[in-house]
């Protein structure tokens, strides 16, 4: 199947869903239904550069926030109010750029200090924000979301709206993230985590194949954080920069198996869900804590998560 | 307006102080890190859970807390020990300890944190000792001994581990590990005893520094995260692996950030560590006393 096509079926999948929550008139269900979808994103977008390049990134919550704040400044300056595509698209070039720097920065390190690096950046940036008044400062900021979306006569409820352009992304990451696994670049990235060292002796261009990976990554990142501030309604630095984003971004590919597509999507979704039914039924905390303890289970007991496991059982039936 | 000489001789001597207690925070991701090779990101995690188990003994039992901590060594030793022991089967042993490896000890430092959550809530705490409000004040200069006393316990304490690294077999075995683990192996030694050792010592670390870091300042679950950035700042600043360096990377910091919040605000601070580790890493990865 081709990119396109992939594509194209994956968002009639998502259209699908769309018109069945559309037509249960279920408002709670976009509010849950978006934070997962966010979640897809930031897992294909980690996995890109975790999964595929073997570069641990701890610092998700960085891009996600700066991508946050980026809005926020453009809602603050006030000039022209922008619209979300415009948000998503300054967002992604903001955070690409802060991916391509921080990669030509740290990439040359080893893997543990590259993963070390990568959380410091998430402090500093956490701090200059937090230092910064014209966007709200430790404040925060609040961010007027209009009641529904009218184009024409057809009026759509705001967070539909958002549900639909997070749907769009979603698609667009994953697209992305399947046409680099057939590529001759994911190829690139396979042989980057696999043995670096003999990728450089046989003429792969290492440094150049990690700065396309961490700026891939990091734009997406940002881009799912863009339109954050309008779905929350009042941004703070600790909000929008929370290790719960960096976590999740790791277990979810961890749970799901990082080798593949596949694996983001399945773990985004499962854990997403779960998370979604554990902040209603039980508490907010729990779910952080159930999070925290299935990616060390997963870790240490299926190091290629359910995607692995299923492959290997698929394997011990095949041979009787 | 003429240079605050007070304010800045008293910012210095502070951050000496500070640094002194961050050294012991800093030892034992000094020897997990920087000689065991084993990228412990929980460190802070078990600090935090060190700083709880000083408040809960301290308040419910009236102990000293400092006092706490030099009894609850074997039990972090102990808890280190189980923690190396599952580290290696899971993943040192599969050479998988690069990507699941870190993430397992990402996972675990959440896990901490998110516990003591749910146990302690996010209040702060704190414990009450006699040292703990008195200062010294010599002309000028003030010496709170909430600060004198858990710098001079992380002074004897690192001075200790010094010494047990460099005189004893078991210390040198350490060192050893660190260089050449093949030719350990050749001795006749085993040196995943060895590293299991280490890493418990590296953890029972962690408990005292949580004791003392309760003593500094009033301690809630997530404070462990500020000190990720200061841990591997100091420990990669200091030449990985090097006791003295890490001692006087310590106190770099330790002056660097007091001045920092002396005379532009204490929100600032936090990003004095890792911006300098991004420096660090960015321009001499071998640290500013690298080997």
């Amino acid at each position: 199947m081709s990119t396109f096509k992939f594509s194209l079926l994956s968002f009639a999948v998502g259209l699908i869903v769309f018109a069945v929550g559309h037509a249960l008139d279920i408002g709670y269900l976009f509010f849950a239904g978006y934070t997962i979808l966010q979640f897809v994103v930031l897992a294909t977008a980690w996995n890109i550069l975790g999964g595929y390049c073997g570069y641990v990134n701890f610092g998700s919550a960085a891009f996600f926030g700066l991508g946050a704040y980026t809005s926020v400044f453009f809602y603050k300056l006030d000039a022209v109010p922008l619209p979300i595509p415009a948000l998503i698209l300054a967002g992604g070039i903001v955070t690409g750029i802060v991916g391509f720097g921080m990669g030509y920065l740290t990439l040359r390190l080893r893997g543990a200090f590259f993963a070390i690096a990568t959380l410091a950046m998430a402090v500093v940036l956490q701090t200059l924000i937090v230092n910064w008044d014209f966007v709200g400062g430790s404040r925060g900021a609040y961010i007027l979301r209009p009641e529904s979306l009218e184009i024409g006569r057809l009026s759509l409820p705001y967070i539909e709206y958002l549900f639909l352009l997070m749907l769009l992304l979603s698609v667009v990451a994953l697209g992305i993230s399947r046409a680099i696994e057939r590529s001759q670049l994911g190829f690139g990235f396979a042989t980057i985590r696999d043995d670096e060292l003999a990728a450089e002796a046989s003429g792969v261009p290492t440094l150049k194949l990690k700065l396309i990976a961490t700026t891939l990554s990091g734009a997406l990142m940002g881009m799912a954080g863009a339109p954050f501030p309008y779905y929350i309604g009042f941004l703070q630095p600790s909000s929008a920069f929370g290790l719960e984003y960096g976590v999740n971004s790791i277990a979810m590919p961890m749970i799901g198996g990082t080798t593949s597509w596949i694996g983001p999507l399945v773990g985004s979704l499962l854990l997403g869900t779960l998370q979604q039914v554990a902040t209603v039924t039980i508490s907010s905390a729990v779910n952080l804590l159930i999070v925290g303890l299935l990616l060390v289970t997963f870790v240490v007991i299926a190091p290629n998560g359910l995607v692995g496991l299923v492959q290997q059982h698929l394997r011990a039936r095949r041979k009787p | 307006m003429d240079f605050p000489f007070e304010l800045f001789l008293n910012a210095i001597i502070s951050g000496l102080l500070l640094g002194g207690f961050y050294a012991a925070v800093t030892a034992g991701v000094s020897i997990s890190f920087g000689m065991l090779d084993i990228v412990n990101i929980a460190h802070p995690g078990f600090i935090i859970l060190g700083s709880y188990i000083a408040y809960l003994l301290s308040a419910s039992l009236g102990l000293d807390p400092i006092l706490v901590s030099v009894l609850m060594l074997p039990v972090f030793y102990a808890l280190g020990c189980v923690v190396y022991q599952v580290y290696y089967l899971a993943f040192e042993k599969r050479g998988q300890e690069a990507l699941r490896g870190l993430a397992f000890f990402f996972g675990l430092l959440f896990v901490t944190e998110v516990g003591l959550i749910l146990v302690f809530g996010v209040d702060y705490r704190y414990v009450e000792a006699a040292y703990i409000g008195p200062a010294l004040h010599f002309g000028f200069v003030d010496l709170p001994l909430r600060m004198l006393i858990p710098c001079a316990v992380a002074l004897a304490l690192f001075g200790l581990l010094q010494l047990f690294i460099t005189r004893t077999f078991t210390g040198r075995a350490i060192m050893a590990v660190s260089q050449d683990q093949l030719a350990l192996q050749l001795m006749a030694a085993d040196p995943i005893r060895i590293k299991r050792i280490a890493f418990g010592i590296s953890i029972a670390i962690a408990g005292v520094a949580g004791a003392l870091l309760v003593v500094i300042q009033p301690v809630e679950p997530s404070v462990g995260r500020e000190y990720i950035g200061r841990i591997f700042a100091i420990c990669v600043l200091g030449g990985l692996g090097s006791l003295p360096g890490t001692l006087l990377a310590a106190m770099l910091l330790g002056v660097m950030e007091s001045l920092t919040s002396t005379f532009y605000g204490p929100s600032w601070a936090p990003a004095v560590a890792f911006g300098f580790l991004l420096l660090t890493l960015a321009v001499r990865p071998a640290g500013l006393f690298g080997r």
